[in-house]
C-alpha cells in the first residue's frame, strides 16, 4: 500500500498493538498531567471549568487592581510577598473545590480498580494525585505575580530596579509554594477521605476554618509568647507564619522567635498529610 | 498483514498454573483452598456461584492479592514478584460499577490506555479502535453516564483491551444485562478469544452462559476445585447409556440392578453407567431376555451442568 489516502478498502478486522510501552514513570507523568488539566477542567465539560476559572480570575483580579493603583499612585499598596497571604481564603475555596475532583470521583465510582489492574502502584497514584494538586494551586498564585511584576517593572524609575523587582517576585513565588505545598497536602489528603464531592469540599474548608477562631482567641487574649505562637493553631494561619519568619522578618503580627518552629511544624504537617495519603491508598484494592 | 492464515495465541506458554493455592482472610475465611489448575490458551470459563472464590482467583491473577500458601504463574511470570509485568500483559474488567460519569468514552479509555504505558498517539488511535471494536463507535464523544447498562460493560471491556493484553480477565461480564444484551456480550468475547486471539477467562455463576463460548471450564465451590477440563473433554469423557424401551421400564431397571449396572431413571429413559464394553452386551442380553422392544441404546449426552452437578454432590459427601 504505497499510498493509503486513494481509496483503500479499510482492513476492520483487529490489529495487535507491537509498539512501544512505556513504563510506570511514564503512566505516572501522564497522570499527572491529566489531573492538572482536570483540576482547571480542561477537557471537560463548560460546567467543570466555572469554579476553577472563577478562582483564576478573581485571583487575577486581586493583582490587576493592585498593579493599577499602583501605577496611579507610584507606590505598591502591597508587597509582592504580601500578596499570597491576601488571596489565602481564594486558596482554601480553590483547594475544597478541586481536591474532591481529582480523588473523590474515582473513590465513588470504583474508578480506581481500573487504575490498580495497571501497571500503576498505589503510591503512585497519590503522589501524582499530590503533585498535581499543588501545581494547580500554585499556578493561578504564580501567574499572578508575573502579571504584577510586569506591570511593576514598567513603574519603576531605573533600569537596576527591575532586578530588585524581580528578586521580590522570586521571593514571592517561593512563598506561594509554601502555600500550594502546604494547602495541597492538606486539602488532598481531607479529600481522599471522602467519596462524595460535596461532602469532602465541605470537610476541606471546615478544616482550614474550624481552627481559625482558635488562632483568634489566642491573639485576643494571650500574652506575647501566646500571640507569637497564635498562628500554629491553623493551616491557614501556619504557612503565614513561615511566610514572617523567611520573608517579612519584623512584620506586625510577628512570630519572634518562633519562627524555626514554624517551618519545622509546616515541613512535619506535609509530611504527615503525605504519608497518611500514602496509607490510605495502601488497602485500596 | 496475514490474511487467510491466523496467527496463534500469544504468547506461547501456558496460560495460568496453580499449585495448591490457598488464600485465607485474617486466618479465618478461606477463599481459596488447595486450587491446583493448567490453563492452556483460549476461552476458559470460571464458574462458581457467588462467593465461590472467583473474584479472589481474579485478584491473584492480578497480583492485587498475596496467596496464603501455594503458587501462582500468570503468562509464566509470578505475580506475587513481578506485578507489574503480569497486569502490563493482563486486561481486567470489574464487576461492578467503576467508570466516572463525567467523561467521554474515548477520553476515558484514551486515558487508561496512558495509564497501561501506550504513547499518547498509540493511545487515541487504539481507545477508538477499541471502541468500534465493541461496538460504540458512533456514541465515543458521548459522556459515559448517559449510556445505558449494556453501553457501560462495552466501556468496561474497551478499557480492558486498549493496550493489546495477551489475558483478558472478565469479571461478570453480563451482569446487569437483558437476554439480548446477554448475547451480544457473549457473542463480542467469543470474538475476541477467536478472531482476537486473545485469550479470555470469562467469570460466571451462569453455567450456561459461558459453557456455550468457552474451550474449557474451571468450577470452584467454596474455594475448592470441582472440575477443570476441555468442554470436549468433558462431553466425550460421558460415561451414561440411555436405554429405552417401549414398555416394562421397571423389569428392565430390577434386571439391570441386580446385574450390578445401578441404572437410573429419566422419564422413560433409564441411565446406565458405561464401564466398558462389556456393559452394552450386559444391557442387549437383559433386553433380549426379557423380551422387550428397544428403541434406544445410545451414549447419554450431558450437558456440562449435570457432570458439575454430580460432581459437587459426591464432593459433598
Amino acid at each position: 500500500m504505497s499510498n493509503p489516502s486513494a481509496g483503500v478498502i479499510h482492513d476492520i478486522g483487529y490489529h495487535r498493538y507491537d509498539g512501544p510501552r512505556l513504563g510506570r514513570g511514564y503512566a505516572v507523568r501522564s497522570l499527572y498531567a491529566h489531573s492538572v488539566r482536570t483540576a482547571f477542567g480542561l477537557g471537560r465539560s463548560a460546567k467543570a471549568k466555572i469554579f476553577p476559572w472563577a478562582t483564576v480570575g478573581l485571583i487575577g483580579i486581586v493583582a490587576a487592581v493592585l498593579t493599577a493603583i499602583r501605577a496611579q499612585i507610584g507606590e505598591p499598596v502591597a508587597t509582592y510577598v504580601e500578596f499570597p497571604q491576601l488571596v489565602t481564603l481564594l486558596l482554601v475555596l480553590f483547594g475544597a473545590m478541586v481536591a474532591p475532583e481529582l480523588v473523590s470521583r474515582d473513590l465513588r465510582g470504583g474508578v480506581l480498580q481500573l487504575y490498580f489492574s495497571r501497571p500503576l502502584r498505589t503510591s503512585d497514584y497519590a503522589l501524582a494525585k499530590l503533585a498535581a494538586l499543588i501545581t494547580a494551586m500554585f499556578l493561578p498564585v504564580a501567574g499572578a505575580l508575573l502579571l504584577m511584576f510586569a506591570g511593576g517593572a514598567f513603574t519603576v524609575d531605573r533600569i537596576g530596579d527591575v532586578w530588585d523587582e524581580f528578586l521580590d517576585v522570586a521571593q514571592a513565588l517561593a512563598y506561594a509554594g509554601v502555600y500550594a505545598v502546604t494547602f495541597g497536602s492538606v486539602s488532598l489528603l481531607v479529600a481522599s477521605l471522602a467519596g462524595r464531592r460535596a461532602v469532602a469540599a465541605a470537610s476541606v474548608v471546615a478544616t482550614f476554618l474550624v481552627t481559625t477562631p482558635v488562632v483568634g482567641v489566642l491573639h485576643a487574649v494571650g500574652g506575647d509568647t501566646a500571640q507569637e505562637l497564635a498562628d500554629l493553631a491553623s493551616p491557614m494561619t501556619l504557612v503565614g507564619g513561615v511566610g514572617d519568619w523567611l520573608f517579612e522578618p519584623g512584620g506586625e503580627h510577628g512570630v519572634g522567635s518562633y519562627g524555626p518552629l514554624y517551618g519545622a511544624v509546616t515541613v512535619g504537617l506535609v509530611a504527615a498529610c503525605a504519608l497518611l495519603l500514602l496509607a490510605r491508598y495502601r488497602k485500596v484494592r | 498483514m496475514c490474511v487467510g492464515t491466523l496467527p496463534s495465541y500469544r504468547p506461547d506458554v501456558t496460560l495460568i498454573t496453580t499449585s495448591s493455592l490457598t488464600k485465607r482472610y485474617g486466618g479465618r475465611v478461606t477463599a481459596l483452598d488447595q486450587l491446583t489448575v493448567s490453563v492452556e490458551p483460549g476461552i476458559i470459563g470460571l464458574v462458581g456461584a457467588n462467593g465461590a472464590g472467583k473474584s479472589t482467583f481474579i485478584k491473584i491473577l492480578l497480583g492485587l492479592l498475596a496467596p496464603t500458601a501455594g503458587t501462582v504463574r500468570v503468562l509464566g511470570m509470578d505475580p506475587v514478584a513481578q506485578g507489574e509485568q503480569v497486569r502490563a500483559r493482563v486486561g481486567y474488567m470489574p464487576e461492578n460499577d467503576c467508570l466516572p460519569p463525567d467523561l467521554s468514552a474515548v477520553e476515558l479509555v484514551t486515558h487508561l490506555a496512558r495509564m497501561s504505558g501506550l504513547p499518547r498517539t498509540a493511545a487515541r488511535e487504539r481507545a477508538s479502535e477499541v471502541l468500534r471494536h465493541v461496538g460504540l463507535y458512533e456514541e465515543r464523544y458521548r459522556q459515559v453516564g448517559g449510556y445505558s447498562t449494556g453501553m457501560k460493560q462495552r466501556v468496561k471491556l474497551a478499557q480492558a483491551l486498549v493496550h493489546d493484553p495477551d489475558l483478558l480477565l472478565l469479571d461478570e461480564p453480563t451482569n446487569g444485562l437483558d437476554p439480548a444484551g446477554r448475547d451480544t456480550m457473549l457473542d463480542l468475547i467469543h470474538r475476541i478469544g477467536t478472531e482476537f486471539q486473545i485469550s479470555v477467562v470469562v467469570c460466571s455463576h451462569l453455567l450456561g452462559e459461558v459453557e456455550r463460548i468457552c474451550d474449557s471450564l474451571i468450577a470452584i465451590d467454596g474455594g475448592r476445585l470441582l472440575r477443570a477440563e476441555s468442554i470436549a473433554a468433558m462431553t466425550s469423557t460421558v460415561d451414561l447409556l440411555a436405554v429405552e424401551v417401549s414398555e416394562g421400564v421397571d423389569a428392565l431397571a430390577e434386571r439391570l440392578t441386580a446385574l450390578g449396572l445401578e441404572p437410573t431413571r429419566e422419564g422413560a429413559t433409564l441411565l446406565v453407567r458405561l464401564r466398558d464394553d462389556g456393559t452394552y452386551d450386559q444391557i442387549l442380553t437383559a433386553v433380549a431376555e426379557l423380551d422387550l422392544p428397544l428403541h434406544r441404546l445410545d451414549q447419554h449426552r450431558h450437558r456440562v451442568a449435570e457432570l458439575f452437578a454430580t460432581k459437587k454432590e459426591t464432593a459433598n459427601v
